[in-house]
């Protein structure tokens, strides 16, 4: 229940204000585009890329018009082209690495290439999808818990080596936070179940509304198979161990993006006042989100300044045109509220030494208590590990931080049958770095469990362009 | 998955790529790397007399921001040694016993020497040989390259002596520095050349500085003509290879060359009657690694159109290379903007009212800037469409005229039965 819910708009309002944030190229401009690609030798945006797509090679085939080969080029590498193409933070990876950037010009779109590219081979999915089969059964299993870009990543590639590959998935809809966590406006939960088709054509087996511990038994798991790969993400989010928290208007940010993405907009109850608490990428989702259905007034608490904040630079430039006000070195101390809630009571924070986290740490200002009107409380403070469901359930080593303890190489846990990857790894990261850990897992199980290498010329880009850009091989005389 | 191998004149290759025979073809080790990333073939650097480069050797005209659009240079042969060159052409193809190695020669214009160097070529186990007539600067002016090529009577004579000797297939490289080069194929034909290859560069000077006076490349403040290729002569080799194709005279394989430098250029030099093509500037460019893309953009398109092997598709468009006298008179297009498209540059007005027809009026004082075609006016130019910057904004619409196809060739004949008949096509004004 909310107090004050905002107003609802019109439908040419929704519509305009989730739309496509990033809209694609028209094909004359992609061409453009692409020939502005130096093409360069080594390039730095690949090397940039946790995947390592060839980046100047895909574009150099949309230039020559060579669509097929340059959708292969993406998808050879990095089965979840089409929505890193849309979400990636390319500032900070390839777009980022440009090498036009060191002369002052704006470096490739590479994110919007690579997306006129994907976006080419869904469209012609029925002509396309050919180029990728599931390789000659080898009557290995490999089972998959958890149903996100890690897992998919994983199944694609072992797929197509012949394993019988079957992902385990609590959710209702395939996909993880592909499907269920991606602000509306930057890609739809339709386009994230794509990708699972392509996944699926494979031949991999997807068993949903399955609960590992629950539904189907660990051993079970483990006797039935060759290998276990584990790709089940992150919890709950944190809770703000505040009073007030339990009053009805508070909710957490996964679980409001995840309703907006899944049901008609109208129907999605935004306050007219909203407070978000904490400051990072997920943040600005929820908070730009909440703006966009109506809200009056956004306001994202974050208890350390502007120059700690975990947030892209650009996710914050979008909530800044947004109209979301951020205040900085606030922290709250309590929801307040006659049943519902009506507001939240903050302190002013001020920085002090340095913390664990190497950042320095906030501490309270005595008597700078203040409290703003609002009508619904976001929480956004990061997701809870999964700690117990690992060590208990799984019977797998955490590190430290509560993440699943892997060799870095090969993503092999504690148990040598399990390999992880994902957030539930590195504690929450990109997709992309969630398609390089099932990558790389793919590799790992198929070697220990045949033996071999992995045809690398075929699969792996990596290798490739490792292999080209070896000119000192050959003797010149 | 196509079959992308070929056999050009006896020469075969996995695929139609071949290296031109220029800088990437200079080493053992520069053409085994090729080969090892997808190169079907290579031509060797021209191997014969002793040289002496200069520098500077290249200058590129760019065009807007687009580098080397096309490329100059006034480098001459290998300037490697004879014996050096030898060893690796053995050494390379028996390492890549698959891969197409051709020796291209230039050697002064006497028997002896012609035919003493081909024996040597002939031990070495490669797959042919390519004789450099084209080589338009510093060895033409020493009685070479170009000097030969430009003469038919030359370019017969040298090649039946090499194929008197020569115990593998023999192509001849021409010139397009000359007024046709039919004339020259045939002459290369008429000694029973198994094929030939063309073009090669074109005679050019690239500029000038308008500080020194001194051409591009310098070379201590002075300049020689020197030899154009990359994507700018593309259109110049079309037509010379097709004039080839298309000549009974001739009638002998093709490997064609003149700025390929992706796989849709390829495919072009195939329809027209290649069967290998070879490359230089776009390697020069990019490095040996844009085979990949030209071999699997290849592969692409033919199965997309259903060609299992390149023979399917080789000389396809030579039917459609008319003489002008065969063109319908009778077909009519006109101009269309989409008004929703349109960004309102009025380029294509200028271009129609200075630089063609004056067929496109604006529409003054209504406040929109999308232009309009006078259709009795407009002649079906193309002119508006090429110069608009908005693809698929102008688009050339055919008009039925209801009258039958006449050429100028059937216009004259029927002139001949009637003079009196009606003229084809439409009145200008």
């Amino acid at each position: 229940m909310i107090k004050n819910l905002a107003p609802k708009l019109s439908d040419a309002e929704y519509e305009k204000n989730f739309a496509d944030i990033n809209p694609p190229f028209a094909p004359h401009n992609a061409k453009v585009e692409a020939n502005r690609c130096l093409f360069c030798f080594d390039a730095p945006c690949t090397r940039a890329c946790p995947t390592h797509i060839d980046i100047p090679a895909f574009i150099k085939k949309i230039a020559s018009g060579n669509m097929r080969g340059s959708a292969k080029d993406i998808l050879d590498a990095n089965i979840l082209g089409m929505s890193c193409g849309r979400i990636c933070p390319v500032d900070s990876l390839c777009e980022g690495a440009c090498v036009y950037n060191e002369r002052e010009t704006e470096p490739i779109q590479i994110g919007r290439l690579q997306r006129y590219s994907i976006d080419w081979f869904y469209a012609n999915w029925d002509t396309v999808k050919g180029r990728f089969k599931a390789g000659k059964p080898n009557g290995k299993k490999v089972a998959c818990i958890g149903g996100g870009p890690a897992s998919l990543s994983c199944t694609f590639y072992l797929a197509q080596l012949g394993y019988a590959v079957t992902i385990y998935d609590k959710n209702d809809k395939p996909g993880g936070l592909n499907t269920y966590g991606i602000a509306r406006y930057k890609m739809s939960a339709e386009e994230a179940l794509k990708e699972v088709e392509l996944v699926k054509h494979v031949g991999v087996k997807f068993k949903q509304s399955c609960e590992v511990g629950k539904d189907v038994a660990v051993d079970k798991l483990v006797k039935e198979n060759d290998a276990i790969f584990v790709g089940i993400g992150l919890g709950q989010t944190e809770d703000l161990g505040i009073p007030g928290e339990d009053l009805p208007g508070v909710v957490d940010a996964i679980t409001f993006i995840d309703e907006l993405k899944h049901n008609k907009l109208r129907d999605v109850k935004v306050g007219r006042r909203v407070a978000v608490i904490g400051a990072g990428n997920t943040s600005v989702d929820a908070a730009t989100q909440a703006k966009r259905l109506g809200a009056e007034m956004v306001m994202v608490l974050y208890r350390r300044s502007e120059a700690e904040m975990p947030a892209y630079e650009y996710e914050y430039e979008i909530a800044k045109k947004d109209g979301c006000v951020y205040y900085f070195l606030t922290a709250p101390k309590r929801i307040v509220g006659k049943g519902v809630v009506e507001g939240i009571e903050c302190i002013r924070m001020k920085l002090g030494k340095p913390d664990a986290s190497g950042r320095p740490a906030p501490e309270p200002v005595p008597g700078s208590e203040f409290t703003l009107e609002c009508d619904m409380v976001i929480k956004s403070l990061g997701q809870r590990k999964q700690r117990g469901f690992v060590e208990k359930t799984l019977g797998l080593k955490t590190d430290k931080k509560g993440r699943i303890a892997v060799d870095e190489v090969t993503m092999q846990a504690s148990n040598p049958k399990f390999y992880a990857g994902g957030d539930c790894v590195n504690g929450g990261r990109e997709v992309v770095n969630a398609v390089a850990h099932g990558k790389r897992a793919a590799w790992a199980i198929h070697k220990q469990i045949t033996g071999e290498d992995v045809d690398l010329e075929g699969l792996w880009k990596e290798e490739k362009l490792r292999r080209v850009a070896n000119t000192a091989k050959y003797q010149y005389a | 998955m196509a079959d992308l191998s070929i056999n050009c004149a006896g020469i075969k290759s996995p695929n139609p790529y071949w290296l031109a025979s220029a800088p990437p073809t200079n080493s053992g080790a520069q053409i085994q790397r090729a080969f090892d990333l997808g190169w079907g073939g290579a031509v060797w650097k021209t191997l014969g007399e002793s040289i002496i480069n200069v520098n500077s050797r290249f200058w590129a005209l760019d065009y807007g921001p687009t580098r080397m659009m096309g490329l100059n240079n006034i480098e001459l042969i290998t300037a490697r040694p004879w014996d050096t060159n030898l060893r690796e052409i053995k050494q390379t193809k028996k390492k890549y016993p698959k891969n197409a190695v051709v020796v291209s020669l230039m050697i002064e214009s006497k028997k002896e020497s012609w035919q003493k160097a081909v024996k040597e070529i002939n031990d070495t186990g490669c797959d042919g040989i390519e004789l450099n007539f084209g080589c338009p600067h510093g060895m033409s002016e020493r009685g070479m390259g170009a000097a030969v090529g430009q003469v038919p009577e030359y370019t017969k004579m040298i090649t039946e002596w090499v194929k008197e000797v020569a115990e593998v297939p023999v192509l001849v490289k021409l010139t397009p520095n000359v007024t046709n080069p039919v004339v020259i194929a045939r002459a290369a034909a008429a000694a029973k050349a198994d094929g030939i290859s063309l073009i090669n560069t074109v005679n050019s000077i690239m500029g000038i500085n308008l500080d020194t006076f001194s051409p591009f490349p310098s070379v201590d403040g002075k300049g020689s003509h020197g030899g154009y290729c990359g994507p700018a002569v593309k259109p110049i080799a079309l037509n010379m290879v097709s004039a080839c194709a298309v000549d009974k005279e001739v009638g002998i394989p093709i490997s064609g060359i003149g700025g390929v430098s992706t796989w849709q250029d390829a495919v072009e030099f195939m329809l027209l009657g290649s069967t290998s093509v070879q490359v230089c500037t776009a390697v020069m460019h990019y490095g040996y690694r844009i085979v990949e893309d030209m071999i699997d953009g290849l592969s692409n398109w033919m199965d997309e159109k259903g060609y299992k092997k390149c023979t399917d598709f080789i000389g396809k468009a030579l039917p459609n290379i008319k003489d002008w006298g065969d063109l319908n008179l009778n077909y009519k297009l006109v101009a269309r903007i989409n008004p929703d498209l349109c960004i309102g540059c009025e380029l294509c007005h200028v271009a129609a009212w200075d630089g063609s027809h004056q067929c496109i009026d604006l529409e003054m004082g209504n406040g929109h800037r999308v232009p309009i075609i006078n259709d009795p006016e407009c002649v079906g130019c193309n002119l508006c469409m090429l110069v608009c910057p908005v693809d698929g904004c102008i688009t050339m619409v055919e008009v039925p005229t209801g009258k039958k196809p006449m050429s100028w060739r059937q216009y004259q004949e029927a002139l001949g039965k009637n003079p009196k008949c009606e003229p084809p096509g439409y009145i200008e004004h």
